[in-house]
């Protein structure tokens, strides 16, 4: 089984291996996060009952920066957190064990709220089955959707993000690698 | 990493990703579904040839938190007390299947020898005099919660060290991770050798309790085991307790900051008062619940993954 996330094979941080191409700058990651933030809003009706949650290691800073953003359209804090999956992987027999990421729920959990969940990169999708059963664990959200930077496609699960940054054809083959300023001092997204 | 025997299998690097994971598997404590998935499917043998509360009850719970399916076995209910060798039974038990085998046992390196005739992991739950990882990786992590980084810490361990498993396996896992380590103990309950062992692994020995007592973070008090005592260690209970035990006086002369461990079950009265065994800065309870995250840890590490860690 493939792994279900494409782009930690390479541990931060690291600047992108030489070649690949870059097809995301600082600049369109900031507009695209403000283009996700409207979106949220507008499909919420508000931010009334919105908890964003980040999946480690980059969706977390991710959904901060959604935070931000929505912040500055509303004028009022939403909720962060994060949810690690590690637990809650299906290919953890496969795999090399590793450490879980801290788990952190917002003050008023997550039952009756609006769940976001914010991730890096779409692929095959099971990262994101993960965090549906992982939430399943926490509570009961009245509706979760899903916010991703990029979707390089090829799913695996019928799972679709309700908000993406960019739409990213690829073949298997090709590696997609997303790169934050606060994590990996080098912002962007780039293909190889 | 396929068994846990001892301490010194791990490198501190090792230590502190079990640690570090338990923190995760800590919050899983506070959920209303104490509940993950990583486990399914795997089966687990808690094997139990001596009494246990507290290692017992959480490997198991931290077996099923995890969602595997985990069986209890003591040595007086299995086909040992018909006459059948610990061999024979261990291998019937392998041949069924089981993923794991958690071992308490009487004889210092039972699930050593174990671990040579199985195909399934062994975790070493505490053999005889020798050593209990599982112990000493929850005092590490607890002391680890109460103190920050252990790395120069000064950590007293006092009592009963000659019959101590809990010892052997916490000055390993303290030292690995940097403490400095006092050993505290009559010179009839001090390891024989105990000096030319100082020397070279790089702790200090002290028969005055009140002497150490105010420069250490944190005191840890084991029991005195009577049940492996074949003689006279001291001439009275009451004569071990004024000199050794952790009496309402000697907690006054602790640093502010200092805590207190004790890996259970207490002698209350004998080596820790009730005084010190209910004081704020007791970590006695913390160490229990850091007990079942510990282990969920360790069943994490050595069942979840193939190949290295990362």
């Amino acid at each position: 089984m493939s792994p279900a996330r494409e782009p930690e094979t390479a541990p931060p941080p690291q600047p992108p291996d030489h070649g690949g191409r870059e097809v995301l700058a600082s600049d369109d990651i900031r507009r695209a996060l403000k283009r996700i933030a409207h979106e949220i809003l507008e499909g919420n009706k508000g931010h009334a009952d919105l908890v964003l949650l980040g999946i480690p290691t980059r969706g977390v800073p991710l959904a901060h920066r959604l935070a931000e953003a929505v912040e500055a359209v509303e004028g009022t804090t939403v909720p962060v957190g994060s949810l690690d999956i590690t637990m809650y992987r299906d290919d953890l027999r496969t795999q090399p064990t590793r450490a879980p990421e801290p788990m952190s729920v917002p003050r008023g959990g997550i039952d009756g709220k609006v769940v976001v969940l914010v991730d890096d990169v779409l692929y095959s999708g099971r990262t994101v089955r993960a965090a549906l059963d992982s939430l399943a664990d926490l509570g009961r959200p009245s509706a979760v959707r899903l916010a991703v930077l990029v979707d390089r496609g090829h799913r695996e699960l019928p799972i679709r993000a309700d908000y993406v940054g960019k739409n990213l054809p690829t073949s298997r083959a090709e590696r997609v690698m997303v790169r934050l300023q606060d994590l990996d001092g080098v912002e962007g997204v780039w293909i190889a | 990493m396929k068994h846990l025997l001892s301490i010194a299998d791990l490198d501190p690097q090792e230590i502190t990703s079990i640690l570090d994971t338990a923190v995760s598997m800590h919050e899983v404590q506070d959920r209303q579904v104490k509940k993950l998935p990583t486990l399914r499917g795997r089966t687990i043998i808690n094997f139990f040839f001596e009494d246990s509360t507290r290692t017992r009850a959480s490997f198991e719970i931290a077996g099923k938190w995890m969602s595997a399916d985990t069986i209890n076995l003591t040595g007086k209910g299995t086909s040992v007390s018909k006459g059948e060798s610990l061999r024979d039974t261990v291998l019937t038990i392998d041949a069924m299947g089981v993923d794991m085998m958690i071992i308490r046992h009487p004889a210092s390196g039972a699930p050593a020898q174990i671990a040579d005739w199985v195909d399934c992991s062994i975790v070493n739950a505490g053999d005889g005099t020798h050593e209990h990882p599982s112990q000493a990786l929850l005092d590490a992590y607890t002391l680890r919660r109460a103190l920050g980084d252990l790395a120069g810490r000064h950590v007293a361990i006092v009592g009963d060290l000659t019959h101590s498993r809990v010892l052997r396996s916490n000055l390993l896992c303290l030292r690995a991770l940097g403490a400095h380590v006092t050993l505290v103990a009559p010179p009839t309950l001090m390891p024989s050798g105990v000096t030319s062992w100082a020397a070279a692994d790089g702790f200090d020995v002290s028969y005055d309790l009140d002497d150490v007592l105010p420069r250490v973070d944190a005191v840890m008090m084991l029991r005195v085991q009577r049940e492996r005592m074949s003689g006279g260690y001291f001439p009275t209970a009451r004569e071990y307790a004024v000199t050794y035990g952790l009496t309402p006086r000697r907690l006054g002369l602790l640093q502010d900051h200092a805590v207190i461990c004790h890996p259970g079950p207490m002698n209350r009265g004998l080596e820790i008062s009730a005084d010190a065994a209910d004081a704020a800065r007791s970590l006695v309870l913390d160490q229990v619940s850091a007990g079942v995250a510990v282990r969920m840890s360790i069943l994490y590490h050595l069942l979840a993954g193939e190949g290295d860690a990362q």
